[in-house]
Formats: structure tokens, C-alpha cells, sequence
């Protein structure tokens, strides 16, 4: 066994006549932060939807930690170890901050055919969870109904809820999506501090971000991974500049 | 807030409590008939509150359970048998059977489909009853005996059949509010709210939503089973789609994710049917309006006015 932690080999999945991933592979290391870069339209999404199991490709395999998976549906997946946020906040709005965080723990911790005794008394749910809102800073909204949180706070929980399955491989769909520069730079720090204790796979537009955060970055343009390096490799690739960066920017 | 709804709900149950003697005492029998209508309905608009308004399962084919209940405990007494765990055993089995079968095939589907294929289910259930001559097909059946249990508890008995209603109902309400906050029910609300999120964090909606059919299944199967005990007779119409409809209006009524509310809903619903029926045989023409104006005024029921519905901000 190699050090991936996944591998895609040969992806392929066409809509019609669109081929949205072209003959894809790629590898992700243990313990690395790895980006994923690309214009609109280069299949981003269509790939995280692919490593979620919420797509079925068309061809190819999806191995993580060794086990092939591309025939796993989607929760089977999360149960492995491969979490998610989503890039539209996905959180449970009528759920108070530490409701949500709660029952993603619930999640891994034994099973959930318990009807009589109340989850919110249950520590073995309730510490981890305060646990990973006070590294996301949400510990003094622990109380307040998640509708009632700012965007902001609310990309704080939805990556809290993806923290909580305590995943293997951390899928981020544009964690920065609709943020200020300020939030954006918290988020940053904090992505920072992940780096190294679990994998993660980083789907961005924010390329300062992306170059700040990356151990590697590969480079989608119509399906197909075009370049493959780290920040300083692709800042300089001529093919990544002309298709990705444009032309007219200097280094 | 919370201990206002605490003095309510104990000042109901009290109130319910005394509704035999105060009815004997006045010679008003018929309103203990009433109550007790009120309160086996108000156990069916519980179980549909608990997967409409905590699972988003919008049953339209409730009352098919009605039926089942009921004419459990109808062909049983047929063939002479009026044994009370029998009937009630047979109540539920044949009640979780069937919403099980019908929850295999509904509760993948959501919205609009989910309510078609409720209603295609008790529709079909409804002509099956309609079809059977043996026991009375569209004319119904007459129940031979009630309940009785280990000659103990005789449900023949108006008193009895009450407060073992009302004791089921309170059961029933308890068991809901515990389940609600515990493991299970996170996991369903976790589905009503983001099934998309659930499935992501590594829960399969499936089998949480099916156990979530299959215990309203067996509640509202209860209810049938009583129903069937009170009026002695059960006929098909019980199994109506229109009667779903009705249990989904007391449901709306009192406020849905509210459980009691139901038990209001219910007690609204057919004290409405009582009086204006008394005015004119089209009182639904009176009822109509009076749903339209709960829906705008008091979206979350007619519990919401007495109870507002949680503050923005919650403690413990």
C-alpha cells in the first residue's frame, strides 16, 4: 500500500454529450492539504459529488484508506471516514449550534435506535461537541438556534458538523464562498491549524488562499487534472497561467 | 414558557380526569362519548404528528390504520373472540404489518409523492374493506363484543373504555415527547430538516423514517382498535381518504411539531362538527373558513396563541 490515503484512477463521467471528468486521476496523500483549482465548468463539484458517492461515474475507481469504493453510497462513505462541508450552508436551521454538532457526533458514537433516553443528556455526545465548537469559536452560541447565526458563523458550523464525524478525508467545497476578507482570513487560520492532523481535499476559488493553504495543488480544466504541483510549481506553470490565471497577470 | 405549558398540560389531563363524574352527575352520558371520540382521535392526530411534523412525512393514508385497528378487533369478535390482549394483540401486529409494508414503499419518496402513495394504499385498503361481504363489505360490521381483559378491565363499560383511552393517550404522549429528544428522534428531525446533510454525516434515512412509519402505524392502529370498542360497529368509511383528511386537519389545527396540539386539534375539530352540524348539515362550508383564517393568524396552531412557540434563544 502506497501513502494515498485516496486514489481515483481512470474517473470518468460524461452528462450527454459533456464529459464533466475526463479520464481523471489523482492521489491524495496522507496528512496533506490538497487543492483543487479550476474555472467554472471545469467539474469541481461534479468530482466532490463523485468522492461523496452522491454521482456514480461513469468509468473508473475511487479507493480510500486501500477499499474500493465506487460503488458505496453516500452515507457507507461518510461511516469510512470521507466528511464534507457543502459549498450552500448546509446546517440544521431549527436546530440549536450545539444540536448540530451533536448529532453529527451521534453519528460515530453506537448506534441511534435509542428512544427513551434524551440525547441532550448524554455526554459522550455532548463533550466532543463542545469540544469542536470551541476550536471553530462557537462555544458562546452553543444555545442559539443555528437560523439565528451570521454567514459567517454559519461556515463556522458547517465545517464543525463535517469535524464531528472525526473524518479521515475532509472534502471542503469552497469554505470561503460568500465570506469578507476578514472571515476569510480567519477561516484560513483555522484551516491552518487542521493542516497535518487529518487529510483534506480543498475545492477554492480564493486563490491567495488556496496558494497560502496548499502542500499540492492540482489544476481542473474540463474534467481533466492539467497540472499537478505545489503553490510555487503552479504560480509558474505556463499552461495553468494561460488557462487558469490568464495571460495578462505577471508573476 | 416551559412551565406554563407544564400547568396547561397538567390542568388538561386533570379536567379529562373528571369528565366521567361531572357527566354522571349532570346526566350528560352523551358528552362522555364525546370526550372519549375526542381523545381516540386525538391519539391518531398524535401518531401523525409525530412523523408529519418531526419526520416530514406527510401521510395522507392515516386513517387506513383506523381501519385496521378496527376491524381487528371487529372480525375477531365476529368468530366470538373478545379477549382484549387478542384483539389489541392482533391490533398492533396487523397495524405495524401493514405500515410497514406501505412505509417500504413510501417513505423513499418525499413530498407529493409520499402523499400519493399513502392515499393510493388506505384507498386500497378502503375497497378491500368494501369488497369483503363476509364481513359486511360496504355496509360494515357490527362488533359482537368488546374488549375484555383477563375479566378485569371490560372496554363494554363507558367509564372503563375512557379512562383506558385516556391512560393510552397519555402513554402515548409521554412515549412521543421521550422519543422526540432522544438518539432516534434527532436522527429524525435531522432528516425533516437536511436529509442531504444527514446522509453526508453517515446516517442512512431510510430505515429511521420506516421505524418512525411503523410506530405512528401502530399508534393510530390503536386508536382504530378503541374506535371500534366505542361505536361497536365498524364499516369501511372509517378507512375513507376524506378521514385522513380530517386527522390531518386536527393535526394543523392545534399546531404541527407540537403533539399536544393534536390532542386540541381533535377536540376542536369535533367540537366544531358537534355545534355546527347542529346549524346546518353542510358544516365543512363553515369549517373551511376557519381553517383558512387558522393558517394565516396562527400558522403553528391554536396551541401557538396559548403557548408561543419556542423563544429565539433556548437554555437546557
Amino acid at each position: 500500500m502506497d501513502d494515498a490515503l485516496l486514489r481515483i484512477e481512470g474517473l470518468v463521467k460524461r452528462y450527454g454529450g459533456l464529459i464533466a471528468t475526463d479520464h481523471l486521476g489523482l492521489s491524495i496523500r496522507r496528512n496533506e492539504l490538497h487543492a483543487i483549482i479550476g474555472p467554472n465548468g471545469a467539474g469541481k463539484t461534479t468530482l466532490v459529488s463523485q468522492i461523496t458517492g452522491e454521482v456514480r461515474p461513469d468509468e473508473g475507481r475511487i479507493v480510500f484508506a486501500g477499499d474500493d469504493v465506487t460503488r458505496l453510497p453516500p452515507n457507507a462513505r461518510a461511516a469510512k471516514g470521507i466528511g464534507r462541508s457543502f459549498q450552500i450552508t448546509s446546517v440544521f436551521l431549527d436546530f440549536t449550534v450545539i444540536e448540530n454538532v451533536s448529532l453529527a457526533v451521534q453519528a460515530r458514537a453506537g448506534h441511534s435506535f435509542r428512544f427513551w433516553k434524551q440525547a441532550a443528556g448524554e455526554a459522550i455526545l455532548r463533550d466532543p461537541a463542545h469540544a469542536i465548537l470551541a476550536k471553530v469559536g462557537l462555544l458562546d452560541r452553543a444555545d442559539e438556534l443555528a437560523v439565528n447565526l451570521s454567514h459567517g458563523e454559519k461556515r463556522a458550523l458547517e465545517l464543525a458538523i463535517a469535524l464531528a464525524g472525526s473524518p479521515k478525508l475532509l472534502l471542503l467545497d469552497e469554505p470561503m464562498a460568500g465570506m469578507g476578507p476578514e472571515e476569510s482570513l480567519r477561516m484560513v487560520k483555522f484551516l491552518e491549524t487542521l493542516k497535518g492532523q487529518l487529510t483534506i481535499l480543498l475545492i477554492e476559488h480564493d486563490i491567495e488562499a488556496v496558494f497560502a493553504l496548499a502542500d499540492r495543488i492540482t489544476v481542473l480544466v474540463y474534467g481533466r487534472a492539467i497540472a499537478e504541483g505545489t503553490a510555487a510549481e503552479i504560480r509558474n506553470h505556463p499552461e495553468v497561467r494561460r488557462a487558469y490565471l490568464g495571460d495578462d497577470e505577471e508573476a | 414558557m416551559r412551565k406554563l405549558s407544564y400547568i396547561l398540560c397538567a390542568l388538561g389531563i386533570a379536567v379529562l380526569f373528571c369528565v366521567p363524574a361531572v357527566t354522571e352527575v349532570a346526566d350528560m352520558s352523551y358528552y362522555l362519548d364525546f370526550t372519549t371520540r375526542v381523545v381516540i382521535f386525538a391519539m391518531a392526530a398524535v401518531s401523525l404528528d409525530l412523523i408529519l411534523g418531526y419526520g416530514g412525512m406527510v401521510s395522507f393514508g392515516h386513517a387506513a390504520f383506523l381501519g385496521v385497528g378496527g376491524y381487528a378487533v371487529g372480525i375477531l369478535s365476529y368468530y366470538g373472540i373478545t379477549d382484549g390482549f387478542i384483539h389489541f394483540g392482533v391490533a398492533i401486529l396487523a397495524s405495524a404489518l401493514v405500515a410497514l409494508f406501505i412505509g417500504m414503499l413510501s417513505v423513499r419518496t418525499i413530498g407529493v409523492y409520499f402523499i400519493m402513495i399513502t392515499l393510493a394504499f388506505s384507498q386500497m385498503l378502503y375497497y378491500l374493506a368494501i369488497s369483503v361481504n363476509t364481513y359486511g363489505g360496504d355496509d360494515g360490521l357490527s362488533v359482537r363484543g368488546a374488549s375484555v381483559f383477563a375479566g378485569v378491565v371490560d372496554l363494554a363499560d363507558r367509564d372503563q373504555l375512557y379512562y383506558a383511552s385516556l391512560a393510552i393517550l397519555l402513554g402515548m404522549l409521554l412515549i412521543c415527547y421521550r422519543l422526540i429528544g432522544s438518539r432516534f428522534g434527532m436522527v429524525l428531525r435531522g432528516i425533516k430538516s437536511d436529509e442531504r446533510r444527514m446522509i453526508a454525516i453517515g446516517y442512512s434515512p431510510f430505515r429511521y423514517k420506516l421505524l418512525a412509519f411503523v410506530i405512528s402505524g401502530v399508534m393510530c392502529g390503536i386508536a382504530g382498535a378503541l374506535l371500534a370498542n366505542q361505536t361497536l360497529f365498524i364499516s369501511p368509511a372509517i378507512m375513507h381518504w376524506s378521514r385522513s383528511g380530517e386527522i390531518m386537519v386536527m393535526a394543523i389545527l392545534g399546531g404541527i411539531s407540537t403533539l399536544f396540539g393534536s390532542v386540541i386539534g381533535a377536540g376542536l375539530y369535533l367540537g366544531l362538527e358537534e355545534t355546527l352540524s347542529r346549524f346546518t348539515p353542510h358544516w365543512q362550508v363553515l369549517l373551511g373558513p376557519l381553517l383558512v383564517v387558522v393558517v394565516l393568524f396562527a400558522r403553528n396552531g391554536v396551541l401557538s396563541l396559548i403557548v408561543p412557540r419556542r423563544a429565539k434563544t433556548r437554555h437546557g
